[in-house]
């Protein structure tokens, strides 16, 4: 902030702290009214009576809060502009050189830590030298690994992983032991992916230079924040991975299908390559597919041939695009806000590249898309009536779309669009699944009757 | 146990209802910054508390530690219109920056109630609540009845400053 904007903003305040050094050394402040004019570069307050004399350098503070009975207080703001005092007549005239301050309306608070994240790293490097051991922030484990893993994501494996069971057990195919272990492993393979994304996201620069990371966007931040170190979150991710690929080695063994494995290796590969370089699938506008094919048609398809040993139904194939869409559209979503930091660092998302009007006609074309296939496989029969049920996520889709509409420009403001856009995921596969256990129900209770059109 | 202060009762009386008083430090050009932080007070001394994510003031403190903290602001003091400034010797308490300022949560909570609220939500916002706390011992008070610093202020000083 320059001292002309400092000694603008200071106009806004009833009155002003005018601070100075005293004789002994200690600052010394008085509320005082002041004359300010911005073109002039200069604040005339009228001189304190029996504390001394300003002189030097002093500064003008203004200072805000708005207090809110119960809560605390909001509003905040406060500014301070220094300048030399010259003393004309009874006045003091301070001649602005410089100014400081924050306003939670301009820079929100969430954005204001996060660009003194630097500053808190150098806080616990200097505290760990001075107190000879090494200290560094602190979580419970719990909350720890729910941070760095981003747990609550898995929604977006578990809702494909359980349709491809679903359907296959529809299909009149299912192993509940096969079943367990294709989510455990589906589950680890998503949590390295989200692991080693904030490796390479870290590596970048492109966590570092996002200064408006929200709940659903800007990584976990636990490398950033000093949490894990950097090796520490590799360690991670292979840890997880190798829980995966064990896991779909076992699966190989006992449930194995060419199908199987080239949907195994594929989506490993995706998964890896999605920030890993050298394809860095995310960083050339290619994340959106890669995530529509992991976390639609590979896992669930990959659910769905695990249980019936290599065979790929229509169906499958079918369900697996909404839910595909839709998960991509979560990735799509929530690289809005991160825009700015991603293309800083040379991430060239579909919204970095795209205007906000194009990113909106693609959201409201995807989503239109998702619905429309799941009608379109309905009619075709390889789809169960009871599907059609996923229109009742229309209008969420709707509010998704007025809410990006609205926010476009407000990271933070957006947040509910994209906690609504989650839910549009999960309320779509959450119908689907719905769908195939009444087609399941209706097999057993009246086996005469299909639920499909043909 | 707690000292029983010197500062007069009005001034006492601001630091308990104040939401924000102005801290100012010496930066180490000489420079002065002034920061609005929470008043805590206890006993014979003002308590303030500052994340490491804003921690400048806390290696200004530890450069020169004299401070002073002004309470000014008739809507953060729940009205009040006299005001005070106290001047003192800071020391920053920061051996355990995770859990010590848990200290002065029961004072923190008064003025502030929805801290707690921010504490259950500690995972989103870990180094905010990764915290120094800043210890004043007041040395001397100016304080102004009726707030207008066109009169000279009652003065007060520490017994031992005296």
């Amino acid at each position: 902030m320059n001292a002309r904007t400092g000694l603008e903003k200071l106009r806004s305040y009833p009155y002003l702290l005018l601070t100075w050094r005293d004789a002994n050394g200690y600052p010394i402040t008085a509320a005082v009214e002041a004359r300010i004019d911005v073109d002039a570069g200069t604040a005339v307050v009228a001189s304190p009576v029996g504390i001394g004399q300003p002189s030097g350098e002093i500064s003008l503070t203004g200072s805000h809060i708005r207090p809110t009975p119960g809560y605390g207080y909001d509003q905040r703001r406060h500014v301070t502009v220094w300048g030399k005092a010259t003393q004309v007549g009874g006045e003091i005239v301070l001649l602005a050189s410089s100014a400081w301050g924050w306003d939670e309306a301009e820079v929100p608070f969430f954005e204001y830590s996060e660009r003194s994240v630097p500053r808190s790293r150098r806080y616990f490097t200097e505290l760990s030298g001075r107190l000879g051991r090494a200290v560094r922030p602190q979580l419970s484990f719990f909350w720890l690994a729910l941070r760095a893993t981003r747990l609550p994501f898995l929604s977006a494996t578990f809702v494909p992983v359980l349709l491809g069971i679903l359907i296959a057990a529809a299909d009149g195919s299912f192993d509940l032991a096969s079943a367990v272990l294709t989510v455990i492993g589906g589950g680890a393979v998503h949590l390295g992916l989200n692991v080693a994304n904030d490796v390479f996201d870290a590596l970048s620069g492109a966590d570092e230079v996002n200064v408006n990371p929200t709940k659903y966007s800007g990584g976990s931040r636990v490398i950033q924040y000093g949490l894990v170190s950097l090796r520490g979150m590799a360690l991670i991710s292979i840890v997880f991975y190798a829980i995966g690929a064990a896991i779909g080695l076992v699966l190989l063994a006992t449930r194995g299908s060419t199908a199987l494995l080239w949907i195994g290796l594929l989506g490993i590969l995706i998964s890896v390559f999605y920030t890993a370089p050298p394809f860095r699938l995310v960083y050339r506008g290619l994340g959106e597919i890669a995530v529509f094919l992991g976390f639609g048609p590979l896992m669930l398809l990959g659910a769905y041939v695990v249980q019936t040993r290599g065979e790929i139904s229509p169906g499958a194939a079918v369900a697996s695009i909404p839910i595909g869409i839709l998960v991509a559209l979560i990735l799509y979503v929530n690289e809005i806000p991160d825009r700015r930091a991603d293309a800083a660092a040379g991430k060239r998302t579909l919204p970095t590249r795209w205007a906000p009007e194009t990113v909106l006609r693609v959201y409201a074309i995807a989503t239109g898309t998702a619905f429309v296939s799941v009608a379109v496989g309905v009619v075709l029969g390889v789809l169960p009536l009871p599907a059609l049920l996923v229109f009742l996520g229309v209008p969420l889709a709707l509010r998704v779309h007025a809410g990006l509409r609205r926010s476009y420009n407000s990271p933070y403001e957006l947040m509910p669009a994209m906690a609504l856009n989650i839910q549009l995921h999960l309320a779509v596969g959450g119908l689907l699944l719905l769908a195939y256990a009444a087609t399941l129900g209706l097999a057993l209770l009246l086996p005469g009757v299909s639920p499909f059109l043909r | 146990m707690a000292q029983m202060t010197w500062l007069p009762e009005p001034v006492q009386g601001l630091l308990r209802s104040a939401l924000v008083a102005e801290l100012t430090v010496t930066r180490a050009d000489g420079r002065l910054v002034t920061y609005p932080l929470i008043p805590l007070f206890e006993g014979d001394r003002i308590y303030m508390t500052s994340s490491v994510l804003f921690s400048k003031k806390l290696e200004h403190i530890r450069g020169d530690a004299r401070v002073s903290v002004s309470l000014s602001d008739p809507i953060g003091m729940g009205g009040a219109t006299a005001r005070a400034l106290i001047q003192g010797d800071a020391r920053v308490i920061d051996d355990d920056v995770h859990e010590g300022w848990l200290n002065v949560m029961p004072m923190w909570r008064k003025k502030e109630p929805v801290i707690d609220w921010f504490l259950t939500q500690r995972v989103a916002l870990p180094l905010f609540f990764e915290r120094a706390v800043i210890e004043i011992t007041p040395k001397r008070a100016l304080y102004w009845a009726d707030g207008r610093t066109s009169i000279a202020p009652e003065t007060f000083a520490a017994p031992e400053a005296a």
